[in-house]
């Protein structure tokens, strides 16, 4: 491949760095990309599910991972690592991506990884074709394509320094700090670069000098190259081989800084952890003297450079190699942005008509547009168009909930509200206050505890012991009068529904295999409603195609009680309206129903 | 610097503590001690019998080699293997009692170059050991490009430089399993090695191998090494640790320590403190005083700039006028740059120009990535605010050259401070090239 980065490049951020990531997002809009360039971030710590990022004057949501495993998964196109783990952890973070596979650039900013580490991680990228940027290096920038985390630094400084669109060098540093010092001096000598890369100050980094000169000798973009080199290692002389075997054929301008190392024998650290030469051919003398000698334009100091660059440059224009560039358009970040305090991404009011997870309320109001509540709920619950079995499912649950009678400790609690005189809507929060564990809640629990078992290829008996061992009645096994001869016809209607409208219906075959254990211990330990609603639920949403995990999310978040709420909502206003009607007066338990024991409290 | 020298002393301890992991077939007495002092060699006979029990030998073990042609090897009194510990004891107060002078390298036995002077502060003393040339063997390992390379020779005790044909080298790419490199060095032991010995030589060999890599050891070297059946002596030791692995290797090595070298200014307390700083930050400060009296000062941003800042000093104005050599980056904080600014401060405004000109302090820095300047700014102006009255009293004049972002602020607020204080100070931008303040204020 010969270009490191497209305008289509996306990367996974590890670690949620949320400067990094915006200098990234606002350089995406300026240069106008379509798709962010991070497309998710995995902060193993945080326990958010995405991280808001400005794009522009608005906001857009990134979302957030524990591992990279899961990043990849939800973004396989993403084949940019950029890992911002510390020295402790990047070398890990590293292992675990190239195992993973799928990545071909893995960038890494932690100075200081143990030697050894970094050789085998960076031998292992190499026999597995990624190229990996770093260690120690503030990483690399495809201009007007991608951009990683601050190299460039800021969005005026880009702008400056012509880092927004390509120009036609390819420049490769150690240092970061020079790599925007040296953008600088390109956009003001030349037209700027088509592709650069800091190679990181590391001793061992992974892709060097030569890997990213002989990728930029096959990018049609780069028609000349800068490199900057140090004091120390032999790397320029890969270089000089290459230029040598004709491996190399566009002209290159460079560089080794370090002169001064020579002055002082031993003991003075100049720069980076790889700058130290341990031989005369590592000094910055002899690598610049060589370089000049295999053809390479060498000034004749750091402050000579721009005066070599604009020479070179001259020199490509007059023979027509480089050619003039027609600056584009820019898309300006404004000056004062604010951060929305509020999300919302189920419906939108701002338009001519509102909507319901884009769908005009119109759309799916009327009776002529086919739609039902089950599709609105559909929309607004779960931001997505279910299926006709699945919504017409959903109003099959929704009416079998609605009402069982005053008798149930919700619907008491309305109407001795309604009683005291109180509001359709006190009275009615009442009833739902109630639901909870003990009252609605084995929908929840029958979904949780069922799905666990079959998760977990528990045989009806082992998941008895199970529930046993967790000192738990099973949710959604047992009725009061109903039994197997004399069924629930409600549980009868959904499951008959199910078995004609349902793809399949696995949880709630595994819980009829359940039902043949408890009903031979007891007639009435039958599948019930509340357990039949939860376990259908579950094999709607995995019909649906929704991962384990989703499926576990929604159960956890309450989502199943939530289709109690709304149908037994319509159930409890028709007690408070009932009393309303009635205008019965306020209610007093009577007092031969309460057991009085009461002692005199003792002195402590 | 990742690599780092440790004392022969340090090396012996450490691979002490792991021989029967990496060398089950062999024992080792670990019979060595360090001390600084004759007295202090004595006081320890009480617990380490063997130095009164048996003759010793005692040498400096400061980092340098070639002690033996220096004349700082103590083996004999009268005839060889006959020292005593008091002998010793009085040896090592004579040598430290004055500077010494060192020659690092030799033609033969005549040295060569300048020699450095010191004092010698460490000394190694252990037991003499009785044995013959052809039971010493060499053995060494370290990184060479990108692989590990293994040194062996039949020759124990020589100068390697010189004897080069007789050690056989073996290199191991970093992905090499175990058994390969197992299989690698029993394929390659010296030839001359003695035929009882072969066995055992690979077997060591193999165990030091892999101690080197395990213990993330940079260079490791025994000259020689002596093997008596199983019974192996370490006579000298050169060991580098690769420091960036001590996060993982706090057990294994135990409490390190990294000596300056031989001849070699003592760290100042001011470096230290440095060190200190930067140990505890996530930001990168590093300091290297080279000539304090010397009339250029930088405090330069960035690791690469600094080189370049340094290479045009010694260019435009010479070597003998850079004080020091440093950097500071990676997003320092306020308080970091002003703790780095006023140490700077503070060394260089403890003595005038002997001839009387201005100092100059440069603070420079390329076009940061993701420094705010003004911050890392208003650090320095709080480092002036406290040595504005003793830089005046030098004479110094300040050249500012930054960019990145809020470098407008930062450059306008250190101009304001400057000129608040009294002091003389020019500012530019990332219009001027990254060194040119170096030509204007040598050649003001």
């Amino acid at each position: 491949m010969a270009q490191l980065f497209t305008k289509d490049t996306q990367a996974i951020f590890w670690n949620n760095n949320t400067s990094a990531i915006q200098r990234m997002l606002d350089y995406d809009f300026v240069i106008g990309r379509k798709t962010p360039s991070v497309a998710a971030i995995v902060a193993p710590t945080g326990d958010s599910k995405f991280q808001k990022f400005f794009w522009g004057g608005d906001e857009i949501m990134v979302p957030l991972y524990k591992s990279t495993p899961e990043a990849k998964k939800a973004f396989p196109n993403a084949d940019v690592l950029l890992n911002f783990g510390s020295f402790r952890t990047a070398y890990d973070v590293t292992m675990e991506a190239l195992d993973l596979g799928g990545f071909k650039t893995i960038m890494i900013t932690a100075e200081g990884i143990p030697e050894r580490l970094a050789r085998g991680m960076n031998a292992k990228a190499r026999n597995l074709g990624v190229t990996v940027i770093g260690p120690a290096t503030v990483g690399a920038i495809a201009p007007g394509a991608f951009k990683i985390a601050n190299i460039g630094g800021t969005i005026d400084n880009i702008i400056n320094s012509k880092l927004h669109r390509a120009g036609s060098c390819g420049l490769v540093t150690r240092s970061g700090g020079l790599f925007n010092e040296l953008s600088n001096i390109i956009a003001i000598n030349a037209d700027g670069i088509a592709e650069g890369v800091a190679i990181g100050g590391d001793r061992f980094v992974g892709s060097v000098f030569i890997d990213n000169l002989l990728r930029m000798q096959d990018n049609p973009e780069v028609k000349y190259m800068l490199l900057l080199g140090e004091v120390g290692g032999t790397e320029e002389y890969k270089v000089i081989d290459a230029i040598k075997e004709g491996k190399i054929t566009k002209p290159i301008i460079a560089w080794c800084i370090g002169t001064i190392a020579k002055y002082y024998s031993s003991g003075v650290q100049f720069g980076h952890a790889g700058a130290s030469a341990n031989a005369e051919r590592e000094t910055a003398e002899a690598k610049n003297k060589a370089m000049a000698e295999a053809g390479i334009y060498v000034p004749s100091s750091f402050n000579d450079l721009p005066n070599k660059i604009a020479e070179v440059y001259g020199k490509l224009k007059a023979e027509g190699v480089i050619t003039e560039i027609s600056e584009p358009v820019i898309n300006a970040i404004p000056s004062v942005r604010k951060s929305k305090n509020f999300i919302c991404t189920i419906s939108d009011d701002r338009g001519d008509e509102a909507t319901y997870a884009g769908f005009p309320i119109s759309s799916v109001a009327t009776p002529d547009t086919g739609k039902g509540i089950g599709d609105v709920i559909s929309l607004l619950w779960f931001k997505k168009q279910y299926p006709k079995w699945a919504t017409q499912f959903i109003e099959t649950v929704i009416k079998t909930v609605a009402d069982h009678g005053p008798a149930v400790s919700g619907a008491h609690n309305a109407k001795v509200t309604a009683r005291a005189g109180k509001s359709v809507v006190e009275s009615l929060v009442t009833g739902l206050l109630t639901i909870g564990p003990r009252f609605g809640g084995a929908i929840d629990g029958a979904a949780e505890h069922f799905k666990y078992a079959d998760d977990n290829n528990l045989s009806p008996a082992e998941f008895l012991n199970h529930m046993k061992k967790l000192g738990i009645p099973i949710p959604g096994i047992g009725h009061r009068i109903k039994s197997l001869r004399n069924p629930d016809l409600r549980v009868v209607g959904l499951k008959k529904y199910a078995a004609e409208h349902f793809p399949s219906t696995p949880l709630l075959d595994y819980a009829l295999t359940v039902e043949q254990l408890t009903t031979s211990k007891k007639d009435n330990l039958i599948l019930n409603v509340d357990g039949t609603i939860g376990i259908l639920m579950v094999d709607m949403w995995r019909a649906l195609g929704y991962s384990e995990e989703e499926i576990n999310e929604f159960i956890s978040s309450g989502t199943l009680n939530a289709f109690f709420i709304a149908g037994r909502t319509i159930g409890f206003i028709g007690h408070v309206l009932d009393e309303k009607r009635l205008a019965m007066p306020m209610y007093r338990h009577p007092m031969d129903d309460i057991l009085y024991q009461v002692d005199m409290a003792e002195e402590i | 610097m990742a690599q780092k020298a440790i004392r022969e002393y340090d090396a012996k301890t450490i691979l002490a503590k792991h021989w029967d992991k990496y060398f089950p077939d062999f024992t080792y007495a670990y019979e060595t001690i360090m001390v600084q002092n004759g007295a202090e060699l004595k006081s320890a006979a009480s617990h380490k019998t063997w130095l009164a029990n048996k003759p010793l030998v005692a040498k400096p073990d400061m980092l340098f080699g070639k002690r033996g042609k220096n004349g700082l090897v103590l083996f004999r009194d009268n005839k060889p293997g006959d020292v005593s510990l008091d002998k010793a004891a009085s040896w090592i107060d004579e040598k430290s009692s004055s500077k010494q002078n060192v020659y690092f390298s030799f033609h033969g036995d005549t040295p060569e170059g300048e020699p450095k002077t010191d004092y010698l502060t460490h000394f190694i003393v252990e037991p003499f050991t009785p044995h013959e040339q052809a039971e010493e063997y060499y053995i060494s390992a370290t990184c060479v490009g990108d692989d590990d390379v293994l040194y062996m020779s039949a020759e124990g005790g020589m100068e390697v430089e010189e004897n080069w044909d007789k050690v056989t080298e073996v290199k191991f790419a970093i992905t090499e399993t175990e058994e390969e490199i197992e299989a690698k060095i029993r394929a390659n032991i010296p030839k001359d090695v003695a035929d009882k010995d072969k066995e055992g030589f690979a077997k060591f060999a193999i165990g030091f191998f892999k101690a080197y890599r395990e213990l993330n050891f940079a260079y490791l070297e025994i000259n020689p090494f002596v093997m008596q059946g199983n019974k192996i002596e370490l006579l000298d030791m050169v060991a580098k640790l690769d420091d960036t692995a001590g996060f993982m290797m706090t057990e294994q090595w135990g409490d390190i320590e990294y000596p300056t070298s031989f001849g070699m200014e003592e760290k100042s307390p001011e470096v230290m403190a440095i060190e200190e700083a930067d140990s505890k930050s996530g930001a990168s400060l590093k300091l290297t005083v080279l000539k304090p009296d010397a009339r250029i000062w930088t405090m330069v941003a960035g690791g690469g700039a600094s080189v370049v800042y340094a290479d045009t000093i010694a260019d435009l104005a010479g070597i003998e006028d850079l004080a020091n050599y440093g950097e500071y980056s990676g997003g320092p904080t306020t308080g970091e740059t002003q703790f780095y600014a006023e140490t700077l401060l503070d060394l260089m405004t403890r003595s005038k120009d002997p001839q009387g000109r201005n100092k100059v302090l440069i603070i420079g820095g390329a076009i940061a990535n993701f420094t705010d300047v003004a911050k890392t700014f208003t650090g320095i102006i709080l480092a002036f605010e406290k040595y504005a009255d003793k830089m005046k009293d030098v004479g110094v004049k300040i050249y500012v050259r930054r960019g990145g972002p809020n470098y407008e602020k930062g450059l306008k607020d250190i101009k304001e401070a400057a000129d608040r204080l009294g002091l003389w100070i020019d500012v530019y931008g990332p219009e001027t090239h990254v060194t040119d303040i170096v030509r204007m204020a040598v050649e003001a």
